[in-house]
């Protein structure tokens, strides 16, 4: 998948506490939790970030609580992609699972001054910065994680699964 | 070519003869938790699939105890659909009243055994690791995959092996251990590793120590913590469970991405300052730093020992007039033996709180959730920005016997400059 979008850029360590604070999660509901997402780093985050935007971060984005509200938070908030230099894992994992675009790349995101705009390929595993022009090869998907990618998130591929297990009816 | 201890279990769930760091594979899992935050996720994932039933009901556990008893209307329906959703399938369940914090109620119900799969909807899941179990956090969705297949994918992650030589201070505790350890190596030091934790110093460390080291390794981002099975694990064991287990035991020449040694002799109670478990100082350098608020207990401090080491120091003694201390019982059966030892009246008689079993203040739940400027002293296990209420408050991060002196002095205090009652 390709994704264009300018960016906001966050330091190392952003940990799911100041991506979604607990005293919002008593809801599922996808919008409630993108009104306060990002509110406890960059108050005011949610109301200017722009369908399509990305997220540039440091190290270990995501680190902390294991709340997949967090995701689905920056997800509903209208952010099409994240690239960090690397990522907590159990965060790593929420966002592959439900469909959030995620790319690790340190030296995009050491050279990234926020509001650039960057052009993303999962596919073809690259980023490029359209101010700079700089190209970056982006690690790519295990094959394994490139599958629950392709069957459109972890229960679609689970769902596929038990009914070829014959556990539900095709 | 010899494998860790976590090398083993992954082979045997996967029923392979040997895995490597780095490789992918499905292993069945023993147990499979989820918390009335995570549970609705899970529970709404879990319905995509069309299953009607879980793999196993028993072995899968749905525990309330982030935000009950019910804060509002909001948590209360949280909890309902959890509730309904345990009862239908007939998994098991702790009600409030039988229960308590998660990672408390499960040890103690000797549902979590050594060289087992453990997987939960909450990133101190990894507790487990002090049974010398493969055990990790998951998100809802994860957590909903296993509830239907009975199975996860995992990635062995590389053993870093952290060896604790020296002799332990007879008041140094597990969180101190932990928290210097993360001091040491930063909040990624063991990024998607499994964190090894071996030596003399452990080998007598107490199983409630190494629970509290276990359950703080996803705060130096590791995938897990395991400590090899001993004598003391069959004891422990012995007295919480009938059930049949199998240990797991690293080779001699098993594979470390790294070996960290530290040693142990010199160390002081630790403090972790706002806003990364890894900012870590002796107790004893912070001077007049003033606090408001003192909470005792969660996943990492809420055991019996916990509160045994807290009431050693609040007997006889009075909190700070003004501090809110607040103590919380890790479960119901905590709360019970706290009672029957007597350690609830010198809480009571010392000017704190003894409230009903939650993690309540640990996330900003409730229960103690900080205004704009205040200051903390928690044996919880995450001081980011916001954690525990407004996001200009701050959190420092100390074992029981830190908390309990700073509760008297109104101020980050060594409990080593007080004196300490005989029980």
């Amino acid at each position: 998948m390709r994704f264009q979008g300018k960016n906001w850029k966050f330091p190392d360590d952003v940990d799911t506490d100041v991506i979604i604070p607990a005293r919002y999660l008593m809801t599922t509901d996808a919008d409630e939790l993108a009104e306060h997402v990002m509110e406890d780093i960059d108050p005011g985050f949610s109301k200017k970030v722009q369908k399509g935007d990305i997220i540039v971060a440091g190290n270990n984005f995501g680190c902390g609580s294991s709340r997949e509200h967090a995701p689905i938070a920056i997800k509903a908030a209208g952010v099409s992609c994240i690239i960090a230099k690397s990522y907590a894992r159990i965060f790593y994992r929420n966002a592959i699972n439900i469909g959030l675009p995620i790319v690790e790349c340190p030296e995009a995101v050491d050279d990234a001054e926020e509001g650039d705009e960057f052009e993303i390929d999962t596919d073809e595993g690259w980023v490029r910065n359209t101010r700079t022009g700089k190209s970056y090869e982006v690690k790519p998907f295990d094959p394994f994680i490139q599958d629950i990618i392709a069957a459109g998130g972890l229960m679609e591929a689970v769902a596929k699964r038990v009914r070829e297990q014959g556990r539900v009816a095709e | 070519m010899g494998m860790t201890m976590t090398e083993k279990i992954l082979a045997r769930a996967s029923g392979r003869e040997t895995v490597e760091p780095g490789e992918i594979v499905e292993v069945a899992v023993d147990l499979v938790m989820t918390n009335d935050i995570t549970a609705p996720l899970s529970i709404r994932e879990f319905k995509k699939t069309g299953l009607e039933r879980v793999f196993d009901p028993k072995k899968v556990v749905l525990v309330p105890d982030h935000f009950v008893p019910a804060k509002d209307i909001k948590s209360a329906e949280q909890a309902k659909i959890m509730r309904e959703f345990a009862h239908e399938q007939g998994t098991i369940y702790f009600e409030v009243g039988r229960a308590g914090i998660e990672h408390v109620v499960l040890p103690e119900n000797g549902l979590t055994l050594p060289g087992q799969v453990i997987i939960g909807a909450d990133s101190h899941s990894c507790t487990y690791g002090a049974f010398n179990a493969f055990s990790t956090g998951m998100g809802s969705t994860d957590i909903a995959a296993a509830m239907a297949l009975g199975t996860t994918w995992v990635r062995v992650p590389p053993s870093i092996k952290y060896v604790y030589k020296g002799t332990l201070p007879e008041d140094i505790g597990g969180k101190d251990l932990i928290l210097h350890t993360i001091g040491l190596i930063g909040v990624d030091g063991a990024l998607s590793a499994a964190m090894e934790f071996t030596g003399p110093v452990i080998d007598k460390l107490s199983i409630d120590d190494r629970i509290e080291m276990a359950n703080m390794a996803i705060e130096a981002g590791a995938k897990t913590g395991i400590f090899p099975f001993d004598e003391l694990t069959r004891e422990w064991m012995a007295q919480y469970s009938d059930n049949p287990y199998e240990p797991v035991f690293s080779d001699d020449d098993a594979t470390y991405q790294e070996v960290i040694e530290i040693d142990v002799t010199d160390l002081r109670p630790v403090v972790a300052l706002p806003h990364l478990p890894s900012n870590t100082h002796a107790a004893a350098d912070i001077h007049d730093m003033t606090i408001q608020q003192v909470v005792i207990g969660s996943c990492t401090n809420g055991r019996i020992s916990d509160l045994r080491e807290v009431a050693a120091i609040l007997k006889g003694q009075q909190v700070h007039p003004e501090i809110r201390c607040i103590i919380i019982p890790g479960s119901q059966e905590v709360a019970k033996q706290a009672t029957r030892e007597g350690l609830t009246d010198i809480f009571l008689d010392a000017g704190a709180i003894f409230s009903t079993s939650t993690c309540g203040p640990c996330l900003g739940g409730y229960m103690g959730v900080l205004a704009e400027g205040e200051r903390c002293v928690s044996t919880t296990n995450r001081n980011f920005r916001g954690r525990m209420g407004h996001r200009n408050a701050e959190i420092i991060l100390a074992g029981p016997r830190v908390a309990a002196a700073s509760a008297i002095a109104g101020k980050v205090a060594d409990p080593r400059a007080l004196p300490v009652a005989a029980i």
